[in-house]
């Protein structure tokens, strides 16, 4: 579905607006380091360094990439953990 | 553009709101039950909240030509109370059969936790027993994640949940491709921080199809834009997707979605 519209075509549409977004990110971080005191060992200055360095890759799926940086992660024995019954099929 | 906002909630709104979605071209609203802003202290308070939603909206929704549906339940964060959630879950069948009335939601967790987790079950067990649709709340930011998964866990242990009946929303590029493989319905909450916004919603249309697709716009009581899916419809039109394409996933498919309740009718406007 996304062939329709060409690289081209969305450079031209957004690079404005992508533009805006990286001077925004920037200016965060500049106004992050200006400030008083360092939040280097901050786990979400690590995750946004990660996040930083996933928007660099070429890879497709950056967004769920990202996504995932910033999430807790799945414990797929949760049940067994609050000590809820698995169903009995 | 006809449209059905699938999840908004429009107790949090102005009699303006729904005179301006209704310009722009709303026909029907989905109202499911949620959080106040503040933890409710007993079973009345919900009782009053679930006749607002199933007697007062309905009417005042009407005044601008907009059908108003509802879904029933206590909402993840007050689940956190499992006594108070067990007399609220108690008083919901006797509303299942009132005109409008969809199904059971937005169930789902909030903090991932274990009280959060057995309300949920007894939801679900709720509407499997009544024969009810579900719609499903997944959790903010960190929690995301890990707590619709759990979610799906829960679903996908119970064979006799119809997953066509199931709409799990608020997903983002993390969460959608396991909802849809998985068989159920995803819901795309344009939200301005926590959820998605309107490019994001188009480019995963883009990447995953229309097919069990919805956008809605929570148009809550937080910072939220009761009118995001027109925006949306201007983001799909902008990028030149087809009008039928646009239609299908903010008209046809909630259709296609609560059409497997009983007590929903489509849209006047849209039958005519």
């Amino acid at each position: 579905m996304s062939k329709s519209t060409t690289a081209n075509e969305i450079m031209e549409r957004e690079f404005l607006e992508t533009r805006a977004k990286l001077l925004e990110l920037a200016a965060a971080l500049d106004r992050l380091d200006r400030a008083a005191g360092s939040v280097a060992q901050d786990p979400r200055s690590q995750q946004i360094q990660q996040a930083l360095a996933v928007l660099s890759s070429n890879d497709a799926d950056r967004a769920e990439q990202i996504q995932l940086i910033f999430s807790l992660p799945y414990d797929p024995e949760w049940r067994s953990r609050y000590g809820l019954a698995e169903p009995s099929n | 553009m006809y449209y059905i906002d699938p999840h908004i909630h429009m107790v949090s709104r102005t009699t303006d709101d729904y005179e301006t979605l209704a310009r722009m071209g709303c026909v029907g609203v989905s109202e499911p039950a949620f959080w106040a802003g503040f933890d409710r202290g007993s079973v009345d308070s919900f009782r009053d909240y679930f006749f607002q939603l199933t007697e007062f909206e309905p009417r005042r929704a009407a005044q601008s030509g907009i059908e108003h549906f509802t879904w029933l339940c206590i909402n993840a964060k007050e689940a956190e109370n499992v006594a108070l959630s067990r007399e609220v879950l108690s008083v919901i069948p006797e509303l299942l059969d009132h005109p409008g009335v969809l199904g059971i939601g937005e169930i789902g967790l909030n903090k991932n936790t274990k009280n959060e987790s057995i309300v949920f079950l007894e939801h679900v067990e709720l509407a499997v027993q009544h024969n009810q649709s579900v719609l499903i709340h997944t959790p903010h930011l960190q929690d995301k994640h890990p707590g619709t998964r759990m979610i799906l866990d829960m679903l996908c242990n119970d064979p006799r949940i119809d997953r066509n009946r199931v709409l799990v929303d608020h997903v983002e590029e993390h969460t959608v491709r396991p909802v849809l493989e998985a068989g159920f319905w995803a819901g795309m909450t344009l939200y301005p921080v926590t959820k998605c916004t309107p490019q994001r919603a188009a480019d995963i249309v883009e990447t995953y199809g229309p097919d069990r697709l919805l956008v809605n716009s929570a148009g809550d009581w937080g910072p939220s834009k009761p009118t995001a899916v027109p925006d949306f419809i201007m983001e799909m039109r902008r990028r030149g997707r087809d009008e039928q394409l646009i239609r299908r996933i903010v008209l046809d498919n909630p259709i296609k979605f609560f059409e497997q309740s009983a007590n929903f009718k489509v849209p006047e406007r849209v039958r005519l």
